[in-house]
C-alpha cells in the first residue's frame, strides 16, 4: 500500500494501517531517539509519543510534500532533544515540513541511503562531523559547540550548514 | 543553496532547532516573506533526516508495538467527541461557542492553505520553466526542419551513424541516427538495449526519413538496467521480441 493511502487510512481511523506504518518506521524512530537519549525506556516513550501524535493528528503530515519516514525522523529527533534538554516541545508538528530526495519507505532504499550518508560522514573532516553530530544528536547550540571546541562561532555555523548540504549533495547525482 | 546568503547558516541551525534569541527572531521574520528560504529550510530539515539514518541501532522491543496498538485502540479520535448529557438551557451558548471554534478553526486552516498555495505557486513556476527548457531541447532534437550535421574526417563518404543517450536511473533513452540506408518494404529498424546480464531488450522500432535520419525518444524500458551495448537490427514493421541477425549497427558506452 502506498504511503499516501496509508495516511488516508489512518485519517479514517484504520488501526491496521497504523500497524503497517509502525512496522515500516519504528526502527528509524527508535534508533534516533535511542542515539539521542542513550536509554531504552526513554527512547520507547518517544517512539510511543511520535506514533500517537500521528494517530491523533494525521493531517499534520502533509503527504503531498514527501516522505513520511523523513518527517517522523525529524519529529522523533526533536522530541528526543526536548526530553534530553528537559524542555517543553516548542513547535507544532504541523509546522514541520520536510523535503528530502531519497525515498525512505522501503528497507532497501533506506539501507542504500544509509550507505551514502555513512560514506559522506566518513569523508568529512573530523571537526565538521563532530560539530554536526553535537548539534544533531546532542542538541547543542553553535555557542555551546564553539565553547567546547574553542573555535569561532562563525566557523561552527558554517561547518554545520555545509555539512548538512554535503549530505544532500550525495543524493544529487 | 539559500537565496539569501546572510541567512544561510542560521537556516541550518533553525532546521536543527538550536537557533535562539535575536538571531532566531530575525530569521523567522525573514521566512514569513521569503518562499525561497522557506523551501531551503524544508530541505535542510530533510538533510537532518538523512543524519537520522546514521543512528541505526537495535530494533525496538516487541512490547512497544503492543503498547502503541493498545493505546490507539483505546484512544478516542479527535473527531469522536464523547457525548454529554444535554441541557436545554445551555444550548444557545454551546451553539455560539461551537460556532466560534469552527470559525477559528477555518480561519487557521485558511491561513495554512494560503501559505501552502504560495509555496506550490513558487514550485510550479520553477517546474514550468524547466519543462519549457526540456521541450525546447526535445523539439530541436526531433524537428523535421532541423539541419543535422555529422562531422567526419574529410574525404570519407557519409557513414550510417547512431547516437544513444541513456540515463539508467531514469530509464530514459534518446536515440538519434543519420545516413541510414533505406529499408525493404514492411521492414523497420529496431533498437536494442543489450544489458550486462540477460537478453537484449527492445528499445523502439523506427524508420528513417528520406534523408536517412531517425529518432527514438523515451521508449518504454524496464527500470534501472545497466546497458552494455546498443544495437540495431532489421525487423518486421511491427517489431520483434528478439533480434533477428545480422546486427547492422552496434556501439558500447564510452
Amino acid at each position: 500500500m502506498s504511503e499516501t493511502s496509508l495516511v488516508w487510512a489512518i485519517r479514517s481511523g484504520d488501526e491496521s494501517a497504523m500497524a503497517t506504518l509502525y512496522d515500516r518506521y519504528s526502527g528509524l524512530v527508535y534508533a534516533v531517539a535511542l542515539r539521542v537519549l542513550g536509554e531504552t525506556g526513554a527512547a520507547e516513550d518517544v517512539l510511543q509519543e511520535v506514533f500517537l501524535q500521528l494517530w491523533r493528528n494525521p493531517a499534520a503530515f502533509d503527504s503531498s510534500r514527501g516522505n513520511l519516514g523523513a518527517w517522523l525522523a525529524v519529529i522523533a529527533r526533536n522530541r528526543a532533544i526536548d526530553g534530553l534538554r528537559k524542555r517543553r516541545p516548542e513547535t507544532d508538528i504541523a509546522d514541520v515540513v520536510v523535503s528530502v530526495e531519497p525515498d525512505l519507505a522501503g528497507e532497501a532504499e533506506r539501507s542504500r541511503a544509509l550507505e551514502k550518508v555513512r560514506a559522506e560522514l566518513n569523508a568529512m573532516p573530523a571537526p565538521q562531523r563532530k560539530a554536526l553530530e553535537m548539534a544533531y544528536f546532542e542538541g547543542l547550540t553553535h555557542v555551546e559547540i564553539a565553547a567546547k571546541s574553542g573555535e569561532p562561532l562563525g566557523t561552527i555555523k558554517t561547518r554545520i550548514r555545509t555539512g548538512l548540504q554535503a549530505l544532500r549533495q550525495a543524493f544529487e547525482v | 543553496m539559500s537565496a539569501h546568503p546572510q541567512f544561510a547558516d542560521d537556516l541550518a541551525l533553525l532546521a536543527l532547532g538550536t537557533l535562539q534569541g535575536d538571531e532566531r527572531v530575525a530569521v523567522e521574520k525573514h521566512l514569513e516573506g521569503c518562499a525561497a528560504c522557506r523551501r531551503e529550510l524544508e530541505r535542510l530539515r530533510g538533510d537532518t533526516a538523512l543524519l537520522a539514518l546514521s543512528a541505526s541501532g537495535p530494533a525496538p522491543p516487541q512490547r512497544s508495538r503492543e503498547r502503541l496498538l493498545q493505546a490507539i485502540a483505546q484512544e478516542p479520535r479527535a473527531q469522536k467527541i464523547p457525548a454529554r448529557r444535554s441541557s436545554w438551557s445551555i444550548m444557545p451558548w454551546m451553539a455560539a461557542a461551537t460556532l466560534l471554534l469552527v470559525a477559528g478553526f477555518f480561519w487557521k486552516q485558511s491561513d495554512r492553505l494560503a501559505q501552502r498555495v504560495a509555496r506550490l505557486q513558487d514550485e510550479s513556476t520553477q517546474r514550468q520553466a524547466e519543462l519549457e527548457r526540456a521541450r525546447e531541447v526535445v523539439s530541436t532534437l526531433t524537428s523535421t526542419d532541423a539541419l543535422r550535421v555529422t562531422l567526419v574526417a574529410a574525404q570519407t563518404p557519409p557513414q550510417p551513424q547512431g547516437k544513444a543517450i541513456y540515463v539508467r536511473d531514469r530509464s530514459s533513452l534518446i536515440f538519434l541516427a543519420s545516413n541510414l540506408p533505406g529499408l525493404p518494404p514492411q521492414k523497420a529498424y529496431e533498437l536494442w538495449l543489450i544489458p550486462a546480464n540477460g537478453a537484449p531488450i527492445p528499445a523502439g522500432v523506427f524508420k528513417p526519413d528520406a534523408r536517412g535520419s531517425a529518432t527514438v525518444i523515451e521508449p518504454p524500458l524496464p527500470a534501472g538496467v545497466d546497458a552494455k551495448t546498443f544495437a540495431i537490427t532489421i525487423e518486421p514493421e511491427q517489431g520483434s521480441a528478439t533480434p533477428t541477425m545480422p546486427i547492422v549497427m552496434t556501439g558500447a558506452g564510452e
